[in-house]
């Protein structure tokens, strides 16, 4: 049985002409346990948008996502909260980091509202991502790629099942970004995560051995057929 | 990192708006504390004070100016009494002590009252005490020119025992009515925290023969004090109607402290309005929080996207804006005890300075636990407006950082 496993899934939002807008269509996607899926697509193909419903932020229009045995398009939206807490592990291209908060603050509260917080889990994986030494560290005071490696360890935080990673090399130089690439293969794999990633970078792709375009998936992204 | 750690966070990061809220509500917090403290503390002191009297006999006039001539040394004397009248009340076999008192002359200000020996010998001015002189004094000899000094005016004027003054004529100082005749201090009153620390104490006969005094008034008096034998209120009762209904030349006046209530119902007014903008002033601090926390709610948006993309649940977003209101209002009520000693400490130096009476300025008071409740409950709920736009927050629309 795959960890995730999508199926009619549909979102559309109010146009700013006033009709609906479809964004995301669906019919199936799935992912198996402590596998690793990029997808590729450009911007405004619903990419960020197909994240949000997975991981429970948007409630879809029809359709369902199962995450393991629990079907979050079902669940109330507190329940979405509460499973994407436990089950997800979400990494932004903006990183998303509180900037009152030292690293290890960062990654202690990713942990507040899961299973419980472990200070001790917590250093690990700082130290696993190279920051042991910045752990009272506030963001402004790292660079971009630190960053990126804070918000690895905290979409970690909680053990997920699942990671998702939405372009989380698009703020980082090429150097920065095969760096972070690795880290997050490698650091969900050790702590045995699916991995979902969606990025429009041909290198970064290049690194999975399964890459899907989003339109191949999502019938609202794919081009009008021609006539 | 629980909640609050969430919001001490917040506060630290807002630290400008957190601490001239706090302020605000310390201010609010303090002024109705103190206001209410003095209203009641006042009340039951200056009804409570009574110099150990009963009731004051005095010329006609209203009961409240003799008392708050005669007991308070305030106001001025409304006329004399005969020493028939004295004597009268003295040897009324229901009074168990009359102490005349003359009033009319000042020390730079510091009224002069003379009495008799009985004044210092017999008066308990409060159960059991008797008034005491600071070591080395005496009490002053009927028959010479002595004064004795209440303890507040020796502070002020720095008068210690053998040094000598002119008395000035008049309840008000003025320099051109100095009266020839010397005094001498013979001794210095130990604090009584009542009105006798506020006077200079010479010799009854003193007053009525100081040069310049109408002769024909030598015997009279400004008024007696009396205490009743037994305290009796049927006694009183008597007396009052006698002196006051049946007779029409004398005031009595009786009970002393249902005089005083009587003064504090007719300016219950005042205290109403300073209650009334106390409340305003709290309200006008709690919407203060309502306005800090709701103007940094655009700003904050991003962030509480951020926690609920972490897993934090909408009531949870709620409650800790909630919290952070009712963290700022606490924080303002644990300082607002500051602003309550400083506000009490200088009304109560205003009333020892006017009165003599002393207000205990750490007593304690229901109000130092109802009035922090209320107004932290107060925060809290100022809270609710922008803890609804935080609990509104679209997470999907926040998460991306606002260009």
């Amino acid at each position: 049985m795959p960890l995730l496993e999508i199926s009619r899934l549909k979102k559309s939002f109010v146009s700013p002409e006033g009709g609906r807008h479809d964004v995301v269509n669906v019919e199936a996607f799935s992912l198996a346990e402590r596998a690793q899926n990029a997808l590729s697509g450009e911007s405004g193909s619903g990419k960020t948008t197909f994240l949000h419903l997975i991981a429970g932020i948007l409630k879809p229009d029809s359709g369902t996502i199962r995450i393991g045995d629990r079907e979050m398009s079902a669940l109330s939206e507190s329940g979405r909260d509460r499973l994407r807490a436990t089950t997800i592990g979400y990494i932004f291209q903006t990183f998303n980091l509180l900037q009152g908060y030292t690293c290890l603050e960062n990654v202690l509260l990713g942990m507040s509202f899961g299973p419980g917080v472990d200070r001790v889990f917590a250093q690990a994986l700082l130290e696993r991502v190279g920051l042991g030494n910045r752990l009272k560290h506030y963001p402004r005071q790292l660079s971009t790629g630190q960053q990126q490696r804070v918000a690895v360890a905290r979409a970690l935080a909680n053990r997920p099942r699942l990671v998702l990673a939405d372009e989380p090399t698009g703020n980082l130089d090429h150097k920065n970004a095969s760096a972070a690439i690795t880290l997050i293969q490698e650091a969900c794999k050790e702590y045995g995560a699916a991995l979902l990633l969606v990025s429009h970078d041909r290198e970064v792709l290049g690194r999975f051995e399964s890459t899907r375009t989003l339109e191949e998936i999502n019938r609202a992204s794919a081009p009008e057929p021609a006539a | 990192m629980n909640l609050l750690h969430v919001v001490w966070k917040s506060l630290r990061q807002h630290l400008l708006s957190t601490v001239v809220t706090a302020l605000s509500i310390a201010l609010a917090g303090g002024l109705l504390m103190s206001v209410w403290a003095v209203k009641e503390q006042s009340q039951a002191t200056f009804t409570g004070v009574n110099a150990g009297f009963d009731a004051v006999l005095g010329a006609r006039s209203s009961k409240l100016q003799l008392v708050l001539n005669a007991i308070f040394h305030l106001e001025a004397s409304p006329g004399n009494l005969a020493w028939s009248d004295y004597l009268d009340i003295k040897n009324n076999p229901n009074v168990q002590l009359a102490v005349p008192i003359a009033v009319g002359d000042n020390y730079l200000g510091y009224r002069l009252v003379g009495t008799l020996s009985e004044m210092f010998d017999q008066v308990e001015y409060a159960p059991g005490r008797h008034y005491r002189l600071t070591p080395g004094g005496e009490f002053f000899d009927p028959q010479r020119r002595e004064a004795v000094v209440g303890s507040f005016v020796a502070q002020k004027l720095h008068l210690r025992r053998g040094d000598k003054f002119h008395p000035y004529h008049g309840l008000i100082y003025d320099e051109k009515n100095q009266h020839s005749e010397t005094y001498v201090v013979v001794g210095v009153l130990e604090p009584s925290n009542t009105p006798a620390d506020r006077v200079i104490w010479i010799p009854l006969a003193g007053i009525q023969r100081m040069t310049g005094h109408d002769p024909n008034a030598a015997t009279d008096v400004s008024a007696v004090l009396v205490k009743l034998k037994g305290g009796s209120g049927g006694i009183g009762f008597q007396m009052d109607m006698m002196y006051n209904k049946q007779g029409n030349r004398l005031t009595f006046a009786w009970p002393i402290a249902q005089v005083m209530a009587e003064l504090f119902d007719k300016i219950g007014w005042f205290d109403k309005i300073l209650t009334l903008v106390s409340y305003l002033v709290a309200l006008v601090a709690t919407g203060s929080i309502l306005a800090s926390i709701y103007n940094s709610m655009n700003e904050r948006r991003r962030e509480i996207a951020i926690l609920r993309a972490l897993g934090a649940r909408r009531r949870t977003i709620f409650g800790a804006v909630l919290l952070e209101a009712a963290v700022i209002s606490a924080i303002g009520m644990i300082i607002s005890f500051a602003v309550y000693g400083a506000i009490m400490g200088g009304a109560a130096g205003v009333i020892r300075t006017q009165t003599g009476v002393v207000l205990d300025v750490f007593q304690f008071n229901p109000v130092m636990l109802w009035a922090p409740a209320a107004l932290i409950a107060l925060g809290a709920l100022a809270g609710i407006v922008p803890a609804i736009k935080a609990y509104r927050t679209d997470v999907a629309e926040y998460l991306v950082p606002i260009s």
